[in-house]
């Protein structure tokens, strides 16, 4: 069966969010170039940071955005894949740390 | 045999000039400067001569536009040189740039560079070498001693400062011969901060998406082949790759033709528009005929008069000449625009 919950042509509406809601859709809109500007860290930089990030949120669209953003800043792959796997390992890091509540709770209930 | 493989020019344009172009998808290019109000792109005056001298080349790189390889015969005849040479004499023109193919595997090449010293007030003679020719025959080991002796400026490709993405876009062992030959180039003089003989070297993306800020990745250049290689050079250029020849049949056989159209599209970016390299550029080709520049030479998109020849055009007569557009335009005006020197906005 056709998965008709992501396709890729949906990416380029993304500013047809402003249709329905234009002052919040703008707002968001100008936040984020703001905030993908240069600044203290570099675009290449913030490039890395969200394409890490849109692994761990499991964005098909971010990870084709931010894949294509980062050959047009010169990332090399390597680079793109140790950022995935920054992104992994905190994802099952988080995981992982739970694994103290689960021991403090056995230990709790246990004799 | 004149052996091209890519698909023929007329079935090039028909793609350029339809599908996505024709269905509402996408504007024309000639829409899109009517949409943010600039006018027909003209001619200026005349500052470069770039001469096509043949189409042979010791490499097959996979995004040649010329779709030049060692199988390509085509050559400018001593005619078209010495006519060519006789309108640098008969005008003012302060840049020669000389490219093929690899321009050195001409047999009159070397009389041809040595001509424009003696005979023309050309200041400036730029080679695009692909830099593993130097060492492809020992007919070529001295070229970086000609080069020198005659003050040539050099512009080399190289893909990237890895062997990888070099090897993928020119061939297999194309990064290591590049590398011997920047080093030869550097032996003479050529790139060091001294010097006056200059060695610029070009960029461009290995697939489809546009190329990263120049400056950043000259300075990243600058500090891989630098550490890695002790190489120098002066200046790094990004270009654009260009929808046609091989690189059009790459997109279309990699399904990326619509996606990297729509990026380009998307980029627009008017300001590039001001400092084309068409407006003050004629590109000659090897049988004489005269474009606004290399990639309308491709096209055979020939310049907007009767006289399109070098034997029958008047040079000072093409200032405000309107420059023939197609689609493969948009290639030189998005993001930070594009040119055989570098991004232009």
């Amino acid at each position: 069966m056709k998965n008709e919950y992501y396709n890729s042509e949906d990416l380029k509406k993304f500013t047809n969010i402003t249709d329905w809601n234009k002052e919040l859709g703008d707002k968001f809109f100008n936040y984020y170039e703001s905030v993908f500007a240069e600044g203290k860290l570099s675009s290449r930089e913030k490039s890395l940071i969200a394409l890490a990030v849109s692994h761990v949120v499991q964005c098909p669209y971010c990870i084709d955005a931010y894949t294509k953003d980062g050959l047009e800043k010169g990332v090399e792959k390597e680079e793109m894949m140790e950022a995935v796997h920054v992104g992994a390992a905190i994802k099952s890091g988080a995981v992982l740390v739970h694994g103290v509540q689960m021991m403090n709770r056995y230990n709790k209930l246990s004799m | 045999m004149n052996k091209s493989r890519t698909m023929n020019v007329s079935k090039q344009l028909d793609i350029l000039n339809n599908g996505i172009f024709s269905n509402g998808k996408l504007p024309l290019f000639k829409e899109k400067l009517k949409e943010v109000n600039i006018p027909d792109i003209k001619k200026v005056q005349l500052k470069i001569l770039q001469l096509n001298i043949g189409y042979m080349c010791n490499q097959t790189c996979s995004h040649c536009h010329v779709d030049a390889g060692p199988n390509r015969k085509e050559m400018m005849s001593l005619k078209v040189l010495n006519r060519c040479l006789s309108l640098m004499i008969e005008n003012k023109i302060e840049t020669v740039d000389i490219t093929g193919g690899a321009p050195e595997m001409h047999p009159n090449f070397k009389w041809f560079v040595k001509r424009i010293r003696e005979k023309t007030k050309v200041d400036e003679i730029i080679v695009r070498s692909n830099l593993t020719i130097i060492l492809a025959n020992k007919k070529f080991f001295d070229l970086p001693n000609f080069f020198a002796d005659n003050r040539i400026h050099i512009i080399s490709s190289l893909p990237f400062y890895n062997r990888e993405k070099t090897d993928n876009q020119r061939g297999k062992g194309v990064f290591d011969k590049s590398i011997l030959a920047l080093k030869e180039l550097n032996k003479v003089g050529y790139g060091k901060a001294n010097s006056n003989l200059k060695l610029d070297l070009v960029y461009n993306p290995s697939g489809a998406f546009l190329p990263p800020d120049q400056e950043s990745l000259e300075t990243k250049f600058k500090e891989k082949l630098y550490n890695d290689f002790k190489i120098e050079f002066n200046n790094l250029f990004t270009i654009t790759n260009l929808p046609i020849s091989r690189f059009l049949d790459y997109l279309i056989a990699s399904d990326n033709y619509e996606e990297y159209m729509e990026t380009l599209v998307s980029r627009f970016n008017p300001n590039a528009t001001k400092e084309l390299m068409c407006k003050n550029t004629i590109s000659i080709s090897w049988e004489g005929y005269i474009y606004d520049c290399d990639f309308n030479q491709m096209l055979d998109l020939k310049i907007n008069s009767k006289n399109n020849t070098v034997f029958n055009c008047k040079i000072e007569g093409l200032v405000d000449k309107k420059i023939e557009i197609s689609q493969h335009c948009y290639g030189c005006t998005a993001g930070a625009g594009s040119s055989c020197q570098g991004t232009i906005a």
